[in-house]
């Protein structure tokens, strides 16, 4: 019997590929390819004045080297803007190798191809390149000072200036809201850098068919349609003569969906100028210096309230640091800005950002995408609130939830899809009751009193969240049966290790009413789907998964159709188990879907046993019509596509207990709760496992993870051994609840899961340390030593 | 170039590298066993893990010219002779101990090291065993109970 496998912990189908080292990643594949490798930028800011190219022109199996001057037409060009935006005045981005100035450390400028990576790294470091230094630019308020600029055509370094306002319900304005507020309050909030840190790197591989005159190149990225789209029209050639493949993916965390990279059109130009398989790996120092961070801003807040807590304005002001240049455009801040306000109705909004340049690497989304800083800005502002009146942290959240029975509600913002900001749905009072149960909130006095007389300093915080999740525009599924009754999925979006290939299929198999194992799943091969937008904004269930479950409706009616036909029977009287199309209550008429299949497809010529079923003296069709119906189509496949008006609200708040070490400052989680709402689960097992990733990433993000520019813009921790990320003995036991507000919006009732987990921990973090030691925390990370000098500050 | 032998997963492999060539791209690049992944190439994040003589090391932090002479298993050679995955393999399949799956042949290498030597370990044992591996994806959470639901596995089996 089938079981309705949607909802289940099924295990994932990935894995045994995985565990038996039968994984294809980028650099598994092409093991005789030449190798790339490139010089890069040692200066943050510079002019290039010579390339001196002769020192490694002895190097034995020395291919090619190329410099900007080489690049061809569109080659040569500034790599795409991505995402254009009407405030993004002066957007910049990068050539695939640098001409004339340098604005990062790490910012291509030689490509070399040779034999191996060895001897193509023994031939950069015979290449001299000859620069006049140029004064760089570093941190936010440094740009906006200096009089140095990043882009001598942009002046100021901003690139980007956006003001949004949502005013009261009696048409205040937020400056007019909190100078009538009972309460005001005003600080500053610093975010450091951090980055997605995949520990599989970037990486390209290509291929040239010279006889085809058609490319394949497979790349470690979040969306191989686009991918393909620029390299097309980057490098001149068909659309159809190209394919792009992502393979087995070793993680992206967002990094991997800015593209196209310098490399992933470097590498495709030099396969095809060469006549010769390509490939290029990123090294882990490649990828701290020439792929992209996140999270760094400074934040301003002015909020007014009353004496319940309730906020009646809020003006945030941030300065968010978009590196040297703005191929993703504004999207980070945007996100930041409109999901700051959470779970929350405030009485007048204002929100003004600017986007400046700094010569430092650029910035493009990391898991969150600007979310944990809004909410850390937004929790940091609730707790100062409850702080100040004296009142509980949680009821002072509560004061100001969203209720219920307000939704659909309008935020009154644009969101980062351009579309108004209403959440769809949740439930936040029971979210946040069933979090102070898990945690123990109302008896966590007692803890702390009780350690207390040991000398230990325990805190506890919390944190509340919001994330519109599975934006469009679109994904589509394409779903089929093929005459051995196996079911074959694809869609185009890309997968680094969600478990796509498990749930999509328990998807199909749930609506097809097929075994799990008689379903394979493609995901991210141009070959197989050719329109998606890609793997981001926790978007690939809700997107795909509902794409995926059109199609196979349509498959579904294809199938019981031309059963009822085949059976005698009525299509509504018929019903798919385990593969077999049956009549309802007699289990006699029935027909396998694999028969339907060859049925569904008329032929001349029989290709086995099986198939002389459709062939045209065996009266398949009958001989008054025409084999295939006008309007239908040979075969039984579907496919479909799913849009959607709008992003679906998923939500969530988590809890932690904290002890910080009276002498050393350490700071040790004791405890870390969860409550998460993605709407209906397809597979618990899974989306407990991304809650896990997301917090470890959120752990290191609270407590260990920046990138420590100098004053140069040299990136002094460019390894990991100084770059700390958690391991095990860092993250604490993370319990989890969950709770199911359906989506309205989708077939499926789903919303994402991928980021939620990392969203709000810098900000329950920082609510627990100060908690346990009783002066604001206005930063993340925050470090032992940066507790310590606190302390004194505070003269705690 | 120095011609090296070396016993992989039991099979005896010659290969002739340059004296500079790591263990991790010998293994990879070589002999073709692309299941040892480098994640870092400065020994910090374990991906690279490989049992040297039984031992677990690091790969990418190892000259192959050194490893001459010597058995090496990767995480190709721990499936029984049949294609059955080991206890190890079997915990992180059921306990979904993995996601990207990229930093997963090294935790399988240092948990097998670490079950031989303790099969039934304690949770605090379990977590220093594998903090030497780096996981971006899971957590760890799955990742330790996979460890122990393979000691059970093991134990079970013995």
């Amino acid at each position: 019997m089938t079981t309705k496998l949607f909802g289940e912990p099924v295990q994932r189908r990935e894995d045994p590929r995985l565990l038996t080292g039968q994984g294809r990643y980028l650099d598994d594949l092409g093991q005789t390819a030449l190798a790339a490798a490139f010089v890069r930028s040692p200066h943050a800011h510079a002019r290039i004045k010579d390339i001196d190219v002769s020192g490694a022109l002895a190097v034995e199996g020395l291919v090619a080297i190329y410099t900007w001057e080489d690049l061809p037409g569109r080659a040569g060009q500034p790599l795409p803007l991505l995402i254009p935006h009407p405030a993004l005045t002066h957007g910049r981005t990068a050539y695939p190798l640098a001409k004339d100035i340098v604005r990062h450390v790490g910012e291509p400028v030689v490509m070399v191809v040779a034999r191996d990576r060895y001897l193509a790294e023994d031939a950069c470091a015979l290449i001299t390149v000859e620069y006049e230094f140029l004064k760089p630019v570093v941190g936010v308020e440094e740009a906006l000072r200096s009089g140095t600029l990043v882009h001598e055509d942009v002046p100021g370094n901003v690139g980007a200036h956006l003001v949004q306002e949502v005013p009261s319900a009696d048409g205040r304005g937020a400056a007019e809201a909190i100078e009538a507020a009972p309460h005001t309050l005003s600080f500053r909030l610093d975010i450091e850098r951090s980055a997605s840190m995949p520990l599989e790197g970037r990486g390209v591989y290509a291929r040239w068919d010279a006889d085809d005159r058609s490319l394949r190149v497979y790349t470690s990225t979040q969306s191989s349609t686009s991918v393909r789209m620029a390299v097309a029209a980057t490098l001149g050639i068909p659309l159809p003569k190209v394919e792009v493949i992502a393979p087995d993916v070793g993680g992206g965390f967002g990094v991997k969906i800015m593209h196209p990279w310098p490399e992933e059109i470097l590498v495709p130009w030099a396969a095809i100028t060469l006549g010769r398989e390509v490939k290029w790996a990123e090294d882990r120092r490649e990828h701290f210096i020439a792929s992209a961070h996140e999270r760094a801003q400074v934040q301003h807040v002015n909020v007014g309230f009353d004496d319940q807590g309730r906020i009646l304005g809020l003006d945030v002001t941030i300065l968010h640091d978009h590196g040297a240049y703005t191929p993703y455009g504004i999207i980070v801040p945007i996100i930041t800005s409109t999901q700051l306000l959470g779970p929350y109705r405030v009485g007048a909004y204002r929100v003004e950002f600017s986007s400046i340049y700094t010569n430092t690497v650029i910035v493009t989304p990391y898991r969150g995408a600007g979310r944990p800083q809004g909410v850390f800005c937004m929790e940091r502002t609730m707790d100062r609130i409850a702080r100040h009146l004296g009142l509980d942290r949680a009821d002072v959240r509560a004061a100001n939830f969203i209720q219920p029975d307000q939704f659909p509600y309008d935020q009154g913002l644009i969101f980062q899809d351009g579309r108004p900001l209403i959440y769809d749905s949740g439930d936040y009072p029971e979210t946040l009751r069933m979090l102070k149960e898990l945690i123990g909130w109302d008896s966590f006095p007692e803890r702390r009193a009780e350690a207390a007389r040991q000398g230990r300093r325990l805190g506890i915080g919390l944190g509340c969240y919001v994330e519109g999740t599975g934006v469009g525009p679109y994904e589509g599924g394409h779903v089929q049966v093929t005459s051995d009754g196996r079911v074959h999925v694809s869609t185009g979006l890309t997968s680094q290790g969600q478990g796509h290939e498990t749930v999509f299929a328990q998807i199909a198999a749930t609506e097809l009413g097929v075994p799990l194992e008689r379903v394979s799943v493609v995901t991210g091969d141009t070959r197989r789907f050719g329109y998606a937008v890609g793997t981001f904004a926790s978007r690939a269930a809700v997107m795909s998964g509902n794409a995926i479950a059109l199609a196979c409706r349509k498959v579904k009616e294809k199938a019981l159709r031309i059963a009822a036909d085949a059976l005698e029977a009525d299509p509504r009287d018929l019903s798919i188990t385990d593969g077999v199309i049956h009549v309802t209550g007699d289990s006699r008429a029935a027909i396998p879907l694999a028969t339907v299949a060859v049925l569904s497809n008329p032929l001349r010529y029989a290709f086995d046993e099986e198939s002389r079923r459709a062939t045209q003296f065996a009266g398949a069709t009958p001989p008054d019509r025409p084999p295939v119906a006008e309007g239908d189509e040979p075969g039984l496949e579907g496919r479909d596509y799913y849009s959607p008006i709008r992003a679906t609200f998923a939500s969530g708040m988590h809890a932690a207990i904290v002890e910080t070490d009276p002498d050393t400052a350490e700071v040790k989680i004791l405890r870390y709760a969860v409550v998460h709402d993605c709407g209906k689960m397809i597979n618990p097992l899974i989306v407990e496992g991304q809650i896990h990733g997301g917090v470890a990433q959120g752990v290191g993000g609270a407590l260990y993870e920046r990138m420590v520019y100098d004053e140069h813009g040299q990136l002094l921790n460019a390894s990991f051994m100084d770059f700390l990320m958690p391991y095990a003995t860092e993250v604490p036991h993370i319990e989890t609840a969950h709770l199911e507000t359906p989506s309205p919006l989708n077939p499926l009732g789903i919303k994402g899961a991928g980021e939620a987990g990392v969203i709000p921990v810098s900000a329950v973090i920082a609510s627990a340390i100060e908690d346990a030691e009783g002066f604001p925390i206005d930063r993340m990370p925050l470090s032992p030593s940066e507790l310590f000098d606190l302390r004194a500050d505070h003269g705690a | 170039m120095h011609s090296i032998t070396l016993v992989v997963n039991g099979v005896v492999r010659e290969a002739t590298v340059p004296a500079r060539t790591l263990l991790s791209d010998c293994l990879r690049h070589h002999l073709g066993l692309t299941g040892t992944h480098v994640g870092c190439e400065h020994g910090v994040c374990g991906c690279c893990t490989v049992l040297l003589d039984g031992e677990p090391v690091r790969s990418c932090l190892t000259l192959a010219v050194t490893a001459d002479g010597h058995e090496i298993t990767t995480v190709e050679g721990l499936a029984g002779p049949d294609g059955e995955m080991s206890p190890v393999q079997r915990g992180f399949n059921e306990c979904h101990g993995l996601q990207c799956g990229f930093c997963t042949p090294g935790f399988l290498c240092t948990a097998t090291a670490l079950l031989r030597d303790n099969p039934d370990p304690t949770d605090e044992e379990i977590v220093e065993g594998v903090a030497g591996n780096l996981c971006r994806c899971t957590g760890y959470q799955n990742i330790l109970k996979a460890v122990r639901r393979a000691g059970e596995l093991i134990r079970e089996e013995a």
